[in-house]
């Protein structure tokens, strides 16, 4: 039988990392995505699989924690929310520049600065463009209900551990608090220290005799070797673009005009296509469900069908920037978002629709 | 079917909880749910409110500009929400603590004194059953067995021998509805 439990989106994605066979989980509270810690504390997932949760004594603390483990080759998580997930920026350069996989959840809310802590999506650009120094990308997944907080924990693992990548889900406010239907996949097996070396022959969990020594770093001095390495970097965010890129369309077939939106905007912009459908205005949504790989192609097919797109995103405008490349500049591409923690309603959206697009 | 609801009132009421239970109501009966709450600074002492919808289909928006059906437990929410009702949709309110009644006429109103009648059966912390069972009363959209099925799920195991007041509290409250 199904096993059906109405979740808050943190505690999903806090039950499926267990699931997953996570091995450690470590972080710090930041309000929207206190519930992540709290659910793996109440849950001792130490007495159910062996996994190691941990409250850090910082945001810092917490992401070289995932290096460590991620080392030893283990499925490592931490979460935070968009202040604290600029503490992380440095480890997640380091992440990214020793090829260690790691599961980074940001629950995003309204900033700069502290900000609010009510749900936002600015912080785009620092997940997609790189937040921390240097040439790296993560893969970044945006779920838009508490189902794919669930099920994106265990793809998370997947693909960091694919590519030798971190992985960033860009969750916000609104998922997180709010509670779905959420159906359960079945507790998986952590991997044994044996199966780790076998599975993964990089990982520093001691040098055997018969093997070279592994090593895991991020300082490379010789620029012509770390020329090398950044290739090695590029070729594997280029296979990503060919083979991760994940979106998921509605009411595309016959649009005359298409919101581009992700995550909890995502779902609203679905009444919205409801609400202007009513009013005989054929609106079609691209909901984009990897960030980075962008879906870029699908946008620029879209763009020859459509008369014009509206990004619906909740910031001054990020995504928007993404949606003009892949379009190419020959139909009308606009913004609408909301600010400070303010969520978009339907009907709002609908009259921007009108107004930049249609009527502009 | 699909029912779009507000539960708005004072943080401490129940407001959060009663939308749990009824969301877990809908999933007990195989239907699409979601439950957002405000997650604001007004949780921290002053208004609460959850937007519950319930749907034979995928749920679109969690959050909403209108509502089919507004529950409404203080004066704030209902300076608040009352506008937001769907033309023919359906308010009720607990007229305890109101000072300004609703005044539009293209809504079905009805009146449940939840706080009177918990009080009467010696509860206050029921007062939110009693509001659930005057509005499952006017729309019957879940069936009580699954209330009570959504009640097991909702309640941790401790306090299941608190069911039976629950179920009772609803029982109230359906009783109660004025028109």
């Amino acid at each position: 039988m199904k096993e059906l439990r109405l979740m808050k989106g943190n505690e999903a994605i806090a039950e499926a990392a267990i699931r997953a066979g996570a091995d450690a989980y470590f972080g710090y509270p930041i309000t929207p995505q206190s519930e992540v810690l709290e659910y793996l504390m109440s849950e001792k997932p130490h007495e159910r699989t062996g996994m190691v949760v941990l409250q850090a004594e910082s945001e810092i603390a917490a992401i070289n924690m995932v290096y460590g483990g991620a080392a030893a080759g283990r499925r490592v998580m931490t979460s935070s929310s968009s202040p604290g997930i600029s503490l992380k920026q440095e480890g997640i350069s380091y992440l990214a520049g020793s090829q260690l996989p790691g599961l980074i959840l940001n629950v995003t809310r309204g900033g700069p600065g502290l900000g609010t802590i009510q749900p936002s999506q600015a912080d785009y650009f620092q997940a997609t463009k790189g937040g921390g120094h240097g040439d790296y990308k993560l893969l970044v997944l945006a779920p838009s209900s508490v189902q794919e907080m669930a099920d994106f924990a265990k793809l998370g693992f997947e693909l960091a551990f694919k590519y030798r990548n971190p992985v960033m889900i860009l969750s916000d406010g609104m998922i997180g608090q709010m509670m779905e239907k959420v159906e359960m996949f079945p507790q998986q097996a952590r991997l044994t220290e044996e199966e780790i070396i076998k599975k993964y022959p990089w990982v520093t969990t001691g040098k055997t005799p018969d093997r070279e020594r592994n090593i895991i770093t991020s300082l490379i001095l010789d620029p012509a070797e770390q020329e090398r390495h950044n290739f090695r970097l590029q070729k594997k965010y280029k296979d990503m673009q060919e083979n991760e890129v994940r979106f998921e369309t509605f009411d595309c077939d016959d649009a005359e005009y298409l919101f581009v939106a992700f995550g909890s905007t995502a779902r609203i912009c679905q009444k919205s296509v409801q609400l202007a459908r009513k009013k005989g205005i054929k609106v079609g949504l691209l909901r984009p469900i990897t960030l980075f790989p962008f879906p870029s192609k699908i946008i620029e097919k879209l763009a020859h069908q459509v008369k014009g797109i509206l990004s619906v995103e909740m910031n001054a405008g990020q995504m928007v920037e993404d949606v003009r490349l892949a379009v190419g500049g020959d139909i009308k591409v606009d913004h609408f978002g909301r600010m400070g923690g303010i969520i978009p309603m339907p009907d709002e959206i609908v009259t921007a629709l009108k107004n930049k697009i249609i009527g502009g | 079917m699909t029912e779009e609801i507000i539960i708005a009132g004072f943080g401490g009421q129940g407001v959060l909880s009663m939308g749990k239970i009824l969301a877990y109501s809908g999933i007990m009966q195989d239907q699409e749910v979601s439950w957002m709450p405000s997650y604001g600074p007004e949780m921290r002492g002053g208004t609460a409110n959850v937007t519950v919808i319930i749907s034979d289909e995928r749920v679109s928006s969690p959050i909403l500009n209108e509502y089919d059906t507004a529950i409404i437990l203080n004066q704030q929410s209902m300076d608040k929400f009352e506008g937001t009702i769907k033309p023919g949709g359906t308010l009720l309110y607990d007229p305890n603590g109101i000072t300004r009644h609703p005044e539009r006429k293209d809504i079905n109103i009805y009146q449940v004194t939840a706080a009177e009648k918990a009080a009467e059966m010696g509860n206050t912390k029921i007062f939110n059953m009693v509001v659930l069972g005057a509005y499952l009363k006017i729309k019957p959209i879940v069936k009580m067995e699954n209330v009570i099925k959504g009640l097991k799920k909702s309640l941790p195991d401790r306090y299941h021998h608190l069911i039976a007041l629950n179920e009772e509290a609803i029982t109230m409250g359906m009783n109660s509805v004025i028109e």
